[in-house]
């Protein structure tokens, strides 16, 4: 903890497994690093002394197996926090989560399930080697059964987690590494889950909608509050559960304001931006005074860190799109 | 060099049904051993029967046991309640010895998830069937983890075919079992083809059992065409686990007699005669003439036995049968413990789509 008594994302993340594990025995952690080493970004830190190797699993360097075993403890009532070091070290695992972690339950009418966590840092531009900043979790969110959860500030980390390790059915939950350590916020150790499922609205506004999550949400906010200056009212709102989603709340939003941007790192093309806009345009219509926007992540593999910047969506972009829609309808 | 290291083999009877040495001495039990061979009897004729079912659209592609019913009968018996099987998809003796009824491995095949919804307390928490090959493997490595994590003296058997062994998932669950010492046995039952491809083209290992061996865990193989020389081993693997001693791995040598699936021809890359070879080797003949010597089986046990086979599979059949499909909204019933707002939508379209179809699906 900061002298402030603030905390940073990685470190609110850590507080949630300390409460989660002392609330409940049944919570395991596991993964690559995580024990004596506190995990390589120090989100398990303290967890191997306090709960000792029963509890917080090192794992050999085997991501399947990872996810695999992950299933295996969850189907026996334990709530393993599997950590996976990078997302782009997932896929190994794709398909336990695909085909069993998700579909646990389903395939044997509720008999067994899969309460499980699998956490990954997620998304680009901390400069890290290549297969480090991948932004991939359409492939996650299209399968039916997981829950994909990527939280924006260090409150909403604290309390996400803690929901996600509460809730009886597999989550990944994506952390944006860019913002680990970039921002600083008092959390209360209150342990009190956020809703999961739920879109969080950022701040209102009468004029346009901008829809994002995770890191991206760093240049919306910083957006927002550029075009308020030229006398553009945005609303802000933090999809944070991407699988299901929140569709009411963004529809409502967007049935106000009639019109919206969506950003995200994500490539543009199948990913989670094209899910919200057909969302919208099914039940916001004729509402919408223009068509809606995308700014995403380009489709080419990410760029290794000396032009990994230039990949992502940008404060000028935003804004770039933010007047386009703005003068949609108006012509 | 490591390869000459040289892994047991064990084997009681021989193809005639003599024992080749001095029996065990739980094999005094003549009752245990005529629960084998009636097992193995209800085993074979229910697979016939699902193939009959298949044949005639009454299941979907269904998997054969046949020729391999000593390895899923014998470990059947060697489980404790309380241990969990984490099966793969030919796995129907142990499965049926588990508590699973058999009307519900009809259901399961016949393309209904409620074949896996056992209502039987004492297979409350083995794993369905696994199809994807090798990943029940880490599963049972989790299911033991939990069983350390909460120090319980359980254990965890998974089973897989010889093709499985090639996989990563097997190979990474073997040397976590070793590394954290798990209570989990491995059971591979090596029936010398993974669809059409031989053991031969499958590893340049000796045996299987050899893989156990980098992993830092016994591996060892036995005849699994022979229910005795499976039970000895099997048994001694799942006890040595429970009493904290760690996991290891029993390759069952056997043949695969039918094709892979109801949806294979076996035909098309195995030869008559090494087909013809194989029979000679099989389970059950060899332990019917095993305890006829002994005196321990008769004519009049044999037509009870299939008496009573024949009406327990005539009625599990017309279990499943009377079993109407699930209501196609069915899908979303378990797909989360409570349906997220999201899915809600979707099902009532569905639900609209059956009732405007005037309720049939």
């Amino acid at each position: 903890m900061t002298e402030t008594g603030k905390l940073t994302m990685v470190e609110a993340i850590n507080l949630a497994l300390h409460r989660a594990m002392a609330d409940d025995p049944d919570v395991v952690v596991l993964g690559e690093d995580i024990g004596i080493n506190g995990g390589v970004f120090r989100a398990t830190v303290g967890l191997h002394e306090r709960f000792g190797f029963r509890r917080v699993m090192d794992t050999p360097l085997a991501e399947t197996l990872i996810t695999g075993i992950s299933i295996g403890m969850a189907a026996q009532g334990l709530k393993p926090v599997a950590e996976i070091q990078f997302m782009g070290f997932i896929y190994a695992g794709m398909e336990q989560l695909v085909s069993h972690a998700s579909r646990l339950r389903s395939r044997t009418c509720g008999r067994l399930s899969c309460p499980m966590v699998l956490r990954t840092p997620h998304g680009a531009g901390i400069h890290a080697p290549e297969h480090h900043g991948e932004s991939t979790e359409a492939m996650l969110a299209h399968v039916p059964g997981l829950r994909v959860v990527i939280p924006s500030s260090p409150r909403r980390a604290y309390g996400l987690l803690l929901a996600a390790i509460a809730d009886p059915d597999p989550v990944i939950f994506l952390e944006p590494s860019r913002l680990y350590r970039s921002v600083q916020q008092v959390v209360e150790d209150d342990g009190q889950a956020l809703p999961l499922d739920t879109c969080f609205t950022l701040r209102e506004g009468a004029d346009l909608t901008l829809v994002s999550w995770g890191a991206a949400l760093k240049e919306t906010l910083e957006a927002a509050a550029r075009l308020a200056e030229e006398g553009i009212d945005c609303e802000v709102i933090d999809v944070a559960t991407l699988k299901p989603l929140d569709a009411d709340t963004l529809a409502a939003s967007v049935s106000k304001t009639g019109r919206c941007v969506v950003v995200h790192e994500a490539a543009a093309s199948f990913g989670p931006g094209a899910e919200i806009v057909t969302l919208l345009q099914e039940r916001a219509f004729y509402e919408l005074q223009a068509p809606v926007h995308r700014v995403t992540g380009y489709d080419c593999v990410i760029p290794y860190a000396r032009r990994e910047m230039a990949w992502l969506p940008d404060v000028e972009s935003i804004c770039r799109a933010a007047h386009e829609v703005m003068q949609g309808g108006e012509a | 060099m490591p390869l000459s290291v040289q892994i047991p083999f064990t084997r009681f009877l021989d193809d005639q049904g003599r024992a080749l040495d001095t029996l065990p001495a739980w094999a005094s039990d003549a009752e245990l051993l005529r629960g084998f061979y009636r097992h193995m009897v209800l085993v074979r004729a229910f697979d016939q029967k699902c193939i009959a079912l298949q044949r005639t659209g009454q299941i979907g592609t269904y998997a054969s046991t046949l020729g391999q019913e000593a390895v899923g009968t014998a470990l059947g018996q060697a489980m404790s309640r309380e241990d969990v099987l984490v099966p793969y998809y030919r796995d129907t003796a142990i499965q049926l010895l588990r508590g699973v009824a058999m009307h519900e491995i009809l259901l399961y095949w016949g393309g209904d998830e409620r074949g896996s919804a056992w209502t039987d307390p004492a297979c409350a928490e083995d794993f369905p069937i696994c199809v994807p090959i090798a990943t029940q493997a880490c599963h049972a490595c989790g299911v033991a983890a939990a069983f350390r994590t909460r120090q319980q003296h359980r254990v965890a058997v998974t089973t897989c075919g010889d093709g499985a062994t090639s996989k990563g998932d097997f190979l990474e669950s073997l040397n976590l079992a070793g590394v954290w010492q798990l209570p989990v046995v491995f059971v591979v039952n090596n029936n010398q083809w993974a669809i059409s491809v031989p053991r031969s083209l499958q590893s340049a290992a000796p045996t299987l059992a050899h893989k156990a061996l980098a992993a830092g865990i016994p591996g060892e193989q036995v005849d699994g065409n022979d229910v005795l020389a499976v039970y000895d081993r099997v048994q001694a693997a799942i006890e040595r686990a429970r009493a904290g001693k760690g996991a290891s791995l029993v390759e069952c040598v056997t043949y695969r007699l039918g094709d892979h699936t109801t949806a294979d021809d076996a035909s098309r890359y195995r030869s008559d005669e090494a087909l013809k070879e194989a029979w000679q080797h099989e389970p059950i003949g060899r332990f019917q003439r095993f305890l006829h010597a002994r005196g321990e089986w008769d004519e009049s046990r044999e037509q009870a036995l299939q008496a009573q086979v024949g009406e327990l599979i005539a009625a599990a059949v017309e279990t499943y049968k009377a079993v109407p499909p699930a209501a196609p909204t069915a899908a979303f019933d378990h797909l989360y413990a409570r349906l997220p707002a999201f899915y809600q939508a979707q099902r009532e379209q569905l639900a609209a789509r059956i009732e405007a179809l005037g309720g049939e699906s």
